[in-house]
């Protein structure tokens, strides 16, 4: 996906401003770094209008997800005492933010070697097929977007794919299309491991920290 | 094999909450006075006695990488920056430490911190870990609150802040100088070195990057002595204990604790339930995170995983990261989605791995068809070789070394697939 970022483009708002819930998170931020370093305040500010977007698409009409407007970006700027094209920079060096609109829900497929070996091309297919698009693609209702990302970090519950915040780990082609159809309906569906695994455990059970594992209950 | 009294993260799983309450029960944040009380001078020598090796990559030695610090501040700050940006593909154990044991890696933070003059420490974790990152959050309220972190911290009479810095998806701001220009606000691209960021490092400042294993261990070595440490292992220079990562084609993929050298095939067989359809069913092991090259069968049949063991058959350690490859493997595809990650990744501020990173996917994926001539195998090693050591970080080698490995144990293969397109084509 990455779709480069346009300054133009037609979806581009006039205007954007923090909200003063947001407004209140992004003086938070500030004040984290020390005086006259405020600029490292921008990578949370650009999560924050992110996450500002994603909380309007929620309740638009059809929806979408969380990206950051050029607006919103000058609007950081400003606050910052940063050169516009600075904040530009920074947003499209990082896969996270999003630069144009996406589906509500972004389907963030990991392919790297772990996961592949371990049948992520299926869990693509079957995205692909049962959502009916391509990578880099948005459904028609707004509902989902689909992207390949790079290895995520949770390689021992592999294949697995991120969807806006949270993972979903350990998949075959059911528990994704079941994970699908709950967020269609926009229900929750449970995190983390698919297979009812602890964590990072080998499913079998534990191999170390027997006296743990009995107080836990899992031995 | 490790006996549980001597492994540090007793709720690497998860059993147990991450909560102060709990992590105090298992002993963390316990005399964590007393330590300081004993000075920088004594943690420092501490560490060097556990003999104690970064965790993040490299290996470098954490005590005397402290001991790099200046002593004394010349009225600048000094800086501890934890990276928890874990995401060399492989690699999933700092997420266990950030869920499960954060306290272990906070109580780390104020003794590093302290050891080293600095009065804060950021963590930068990975933007994806957001859930983690969110409990990680909590789990330092938890320590303010109860008067741990912050003024006079844990009673020592340091003051001391940790602040926690989220990523947004860039592979290279795990090079430790693009993770403080990212901290900076700016793009994470790496610095030239010298200067090292212990002389200049975040806003300029003597900063010291250590990975989230290697400071969340620091609290555990101290209360029970360097020496406890130094003597699990296989020697000095490979001591302790050490999280690895079993992903791929073993039957029970997993996280686990051992001591460092244990024998690979002991690894895999006792911990992760064996390679899928046994061990003869093995074809190669990517034993230390991508980065690093492959070993074929024979050579993990008795191999040990430590720094210098697997140095000496030309590979490393690297994170831990253990990649298990079956006989159904293409292993030259296997190679080359690596490829393409380190092309995807490449930062761009150098020519030979900017052009380089981006030749050599090209090159793997006709490769991967055998569209290509026995000749282009040279080509390709070529070109690892005008990549390695020419660029400005380790990115540049990172890309080079899966491709060297694969040539220097697959190259039939590589030949023989060449000759199958030949064959079909004709
Ligand atoms: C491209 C690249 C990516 C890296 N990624 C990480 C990472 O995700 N986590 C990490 O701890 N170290 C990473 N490193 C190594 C760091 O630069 C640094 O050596 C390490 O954080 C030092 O900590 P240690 O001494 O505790 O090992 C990376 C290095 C390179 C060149
Ligand atoms: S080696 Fe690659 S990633 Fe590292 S600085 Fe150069 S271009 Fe960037
Ligand atoms: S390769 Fe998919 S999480 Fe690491």
């Amino acid at each position: 996906m990455k779709k480069l970022f346009e300054l133009n483009a037609d979806y581009q708002p006039e205007n954007f401003k923090f909200t003063k819930v947001f407004q209140k998170k992004v003086d938070e931020a500030i004040a984290l770094y020390p005086k006259g370093r405020q600029q490292s305040a921008v990578m949370p500010m650009l999560d924050l209008a992110q996450r500002q977007v994603a909380e309007e698409g929620a309740k638009a009409d059809p929806v979408y997800g969380g990206w950051i407007p050029r607006a919103a970006m000058d609007h950081i700027a400003e606050q910052l005492d940063m050169a516009a094209i600075k904040v530009y920079e920074v947003a499209s060096f990082y896969s996270m933010y999003n630069m144009a609109p996406v589906g509500k829900y972004l389907v963030q497929l990991c392919t790297t070697t772990p996961c592949w070996l371990c049948g992520s091309d299926d869990i693509v297919n079957t995205c692909k097929k049962h959502l009916g698009i391509g990578m880099g693609e948005t459904t028609e209702d707004g509902k989902f977007s689909l992207m390949e990302v790079e290895c995520l970090g949770a390689c021992v519950n592999a294949p697995m794919v991120q969807i806006n915040d949270d993972y979903y780990e350990d998949l075959n082609a059911g528990s994704m299309k079941e994970i699908l159809d709950l967020l269609a309906e926009d229900m929750q569906p449970k995190t983390g491991s698919q297979k009812a695994r602890k964590a990072s455990m080998a499913q079998s059970g534990p191999t170390s920290l027997e006296e743990q594992a009995k107080k836990a209950g899992v031995a | 094999m490790l006996n549980d009294e001597d492994r540090i993260f007793t709720n690497l799983y998860g059993w147990e909450s991450f909560s102060l309450k709990d992590a105090k029960k298992r002993g963390d944040w316990d005399g964590t006075k007393a330590i300081l009380k004993k000075g920088p001078g004594w943690i420092i020598e501490e560490m060097q006695a556990s003999g104690l090796r970064g965790r993040g990559g490299a290996g470098f030695p954490t005590g005397m990488k402290w001991s790099f610090m200046p002593k004394e501040s010349d009225g600048r700050p000094h800086y501890l920056v934890v990276n928890a940006d874990e995401s060399e593909p492989g690699t999933c154990k700092d997420r266990d430490i950030l869920r499960h044991e954060p306290h272990k890696l906070l109580e780390g933070c104020l003794i590093a911190g302290f050891a080293m003059g600095a009065h804060a420490a950021y963590i930068y974790i990975r933007g994806e870990f957001y859930n983690e990152g969110s409990e990680l959050l909590r789990a330092i309220e938890e320590a303010y609150d109860a008067g741990l972190l912050g003024k006079n911290a844990a009673g020592s009479g340091w003051d001391f802040d940790v602040i926690l810095h989220r990523g947004a998806g860039a592979y290279i701001c795990g090079e430790e100088t693009a993770l403080i220009e990212s901290i900076e606000g700016k793009k994470g691209q790496p610095r030239n070195k010298p200067p090292f960021p212990a002389m200049a490092g975040l806003y300029s400042c003597p900063t010291t990057v250590n990975n989230v294993e290697t400071i969340a261990v620091a609290p555990t070595i101290l209360r029970r002595g360097g020496p406890w440490f130094a003597g699990l292992g296989l020697n000095e220079k490979n001591a302790g204990t050490k999280l690895f990562c079993i992903s791929g084609h073993v039957e029970q993929p997993c996280n686990v604790e051992e001591e460092m050298g244990i024998p690979l095939k002991e690894l895999i067989e006792k911990h992760a339930g064996g390679v899928r359809g046994g061990w003869d069913n093995l074809l190669a092991v990517i034993p230390g995170g991508s980065s690093t090259p492959m070993l074929p069968k024979e050579t993990c049949e008795t191999i040990n995983m430590d720094f210098d063991s697997l140095r000496e058959v030309g590979t490393g350690l690297g994170t831990a990261g253990v990649i298990v490859m079956d006989k159904s493997t293409d292993v030259i595809q296997a190679i080359c989605r690596l490829s393409q990650f380190y092309m995807h990744e490449s930062c761009g501020q150098c020519t030979p791995c900017r052009e380089g990173t981006g030749w050599l996917w090209r090159i793997m994926t006709r490769m991967v068809a055998g569209n290509a001539t026995v000749d282009e195998i040279d080509q390709l090693f070529e070109v690892t070789k005008e990549i390695e050591g020419h660029t400005i970080c380790a990115l540049g080698d990172a890309a080079a070394w899966p491709i060297q490995g694969l040539i220097k144990h697959f190259r039939p293969e590589m030949e023989h697939r060449i000759m199958e397109y030949r064959k079909a084509a004709a």
